[in-house]
């Protein structure tokens, strides 16, 4: 007899006839079995959540296994999971998706887990005052990376929230003068996602359409500015195809109608300098993952001189000046710090080093195999992302031959959907060009082996689909793809 | 006993994959069943035949803007009928490859009149593809079809 979760129904037992009950026990029973039919029809019908697991006599070995978390087998033959068994564990070319945190920013984390644990904003004793004094210092270390003041920096809990904070904050804070947000149509869906819900509240906002190289047209932004435009946001560093906006130009351009700046800085930290008085920037959104540091911690950058002023999303004991409420943790601070001064230091080192591997990796494609298109502008580039997409091979298939190359088609945000990106769609990329996109993150930790295997296993998948492929026939036929006639179904 | 005979009947309704796992966009990882992975590995009659070769049929399906393009082509023996060879390519992604894989494995050796009742069901069921995944079977389906009748057109005339 199997029991379904949560299941409080308690009836009678099951070894008891229910006609031997008297009537008002078959009553209850009766319309307690109802209740119970009623709520196990609801209960199957809803999506079990993640992670539990439905213990069954019946082998409903899909459903069951959907709803349970496979566990990953390793054994001294490889890795196997999903169906997919290979030598050992994949070679991460991801690296606008996460990365691995540095050896030397663990070391400075762990006392502040394991022997110096206390609260920052304990002010009674020796624990709450060394940490607070280690929350400082990672403070003025996160500062110095972009030339701000530490009084400047907020801590929250990554870049999403620290954009949900710039947006929706400022926004609701200069609500009655202030009724339109321009950004653009290659912003992170955080973004995209905060001003779509300003625009059920009532206010304006003008997605700006970017050229075909990525770049946004400084024209139209002029063009696009009103008095009431309360907030202009563009990210730096564009994750998926990674193209450097002018934030320069940008920022000379609202001084001069003095509108706040707001930048999603998450892909940029640490990897192009920044200046937050050259670039005129009022508000910017940083990331500690994405510099070699650990997950879950962000700052908000928050200019004093002009003061900005913004709306609390989190309610609490006022820390952080208020603007974000709850414990600081200082281990993630301290290693977020320390991130920040290690990509300081070796910033430039990491440039070179990255550069080199990115044209190794680019140049060693395509000397086997052409039809590979750069997505993006390939001289405002930051040299670690290289968005490639190749003729007449679908994305996804080229992506379960690579299986031994951790590396992502889109966005990861976006690679659970089957569309294409809508990045992608923004630069206006033919739509048989849109599924298949691969992006390539280079990181401080790659190796120039690992980019050579790299370079081999795509080209021998590339290779394979392409003979698979109709479209890649007719093109060597010489048929011209584009004047067919397709047969929708 | 009453919550017995409940849970019998609804088990047994849902005895039918209600995979939630694989629905595009819902968070969940997708999986690939390992018939799917083994023809895309392995897969069984690429290549191309001569199209106005008197014996062959080419049904060509699907769009580039949706993301599947399926080429089926059929060798048949014209006195008895059936179909002795087939061949396919695919743009598309690894469950499109491995249903139009699968399909010119169906049809070798059987007659035109019988590959016409393979259903994209029977396709599904033996990639266990998930719901999201059908228009490929279903495509499939499509290009035996096309292939047979453009063989038939070209005999026909």
């Amino acid at each position: 007899m199997y029991k379904l979760q949560t299941v409080h129904v308690q009836v009678p037992a099951e070894h008891n006839p229910n006609a031997n009950l008297p009537n008002r026990e078959n009553l209850i029973t009766a319309t307690m079995a109802s209740k119970h039919l009623a709520t196990s029809i609801r209960r199957f019908f809803r999506k079990p959540p993640a992670g539990t697991t439905l213990i069954h006599r019946h082998s409903l070995s899909t459903a069951a296994v959907a709803a349970a978390i496979e566990p990953l087998e390793e054994d001294s033959n490889g890795v196997t999971m999903k169906g997919v068994k290979i030598s050992g564990r994949p070679l991460y070319l991801d690296m606008q998706a996460t990365s691995p945190v540095d050896p030397r920013v663990l070391d400075a984390m762990l006392p502040y887990y394991l022997s110096r644990y206390g609260n920052p904003h304990s002010r009674t004793h020796l624990y709450g005052w060394e940490s607070e004094n280690a929350v400082e210092s990672g403070r003025a270390q996160v500062a110095a990376l972009i030339n701000a003041s530490p009084k400047e920096i907020i801590f929250t809990s990554g870049a999403t929230e620290s954009n949900n904070i710039s947006t929706k904050g400022v926004m609701h804070f200069y609500k009655d003068k202030k009724r339109h947000v321009i950004t653009t149509q290659t912003e992170h869906k955080c973004v995209l996602d905060s001003c779509r819900h300003l625009q059920q509240e009532g206010f304006d906002v003008t997605y700006l359409p970017v050229n075909p190289d990525g770049l946004v047209d400084l024209e139209k932004l002029r063009e696009s500015i009103r008095p009431d435009t309360g907030l202009i946001s563009v990210m730096m560093v564009n994750n998926e195809i990674g193209v450097i906006q002018p934030m320069e130009e940008i920022g000379k351009i609202c001084k001069e109608f003095n509108v706040p700046l707001h930048t999603d800085a998450a892909q940029a930290l640490g990897k192009i300098p920044i200046d937050v008085d050259t670039m005129n920037i009022s508000l910017m959104s940083l990331s500690g993952h994405k510099i070699y540091g650990p997950k879950g911690i962000g700052a908000l950058y928050m200019r004093r001189r002009p003061r900005i002023r913004v709306e609390p999303q989190m309610n609490g004991g006022g820390q952080e000046r208020g603007i974000r409420s709850g414990t600081v943790p200082t281990p993630l601070v301290v290693g977020f710090g320390a991130a920040c001064e290690l990509a300081m230091k070796e910033m430039e080192y990491d440039d070179k080093r990255i550069k080199a591997l990115q044209e190794r990796l680019l140049n060693g494609i395509r000397e086997k195999i052409d039809g590979v298109v750069v997505n993006g502008s390939t001289e405002k580039r930051y040299a670690g992302n290289l968005n490639l997409s190749f003729a007449y091979v679908e994305g996804e298939s080229l992506l379960m031959g690579l299986k031994e190359v951790a590396v992502s088609s889109g966005s990861a945000c976006t690679s659970a959907s089957l569309e294409p990106s809508y990045v992608l769609r923004a630069l206006g990329v033919d739509e048989d060009m849109a599924h298949t996109s691969i992006r390539y993150g280079i990181g401080r930790f790659t190796t120039e082996g690992e980019i050579d295997r790299a370079v081999e296993l795509t080209v021998n998948q590339v290779e394979k689909l392409r003979e698979m492929s109709p479209l890649y026939e007719m093109v060597k036929e010489g048929i011209d793809i584009k004047s067919i006639q397709w047969s929708q179904h | 006993m009453l919550r017995h005979v409940t849970n019998r009947i609804l088990g047994q309704g849902l005895r039918l994959p209600a995979t939630p796992a694989a629905v595009g966009g819902s968070g969940l990882p997708r999986m690939y069943h390992e018939r799917v992975v083994d023809h895309y590995n392995q897969p069984r009659n690429v290549g191309s035949f001569d199209k106005n070769d008197e014996d062959v049929g080419t049904g060509l399906v699907g769009a580039p803007a949706c993301g599947d393009v399926m080429k089926l082509q059929i060798k048949v023996d014209d006195e008895t009928g059936k179909i002795v060879d087939a061949c396919f390519k695919t743009f598309g992604c690894g469950s499109a490859i491995a249903s139009s894989s699968l399909a010119t494995e169906w049809v070798k050796g059987r007659k035109m009149e019988e590959v016409l009742t393979i259903k994209n069901t029977e396709i599904a069921k033996h990639l266990s593809l998930p719901p999201v995944k059908l228009h490929c079977s279903m495509l499939a389906e499509d290009a035996i079809k096309a292939a047979v009748k453009d063989y038939e057109d070209k005999h026909s005339k």
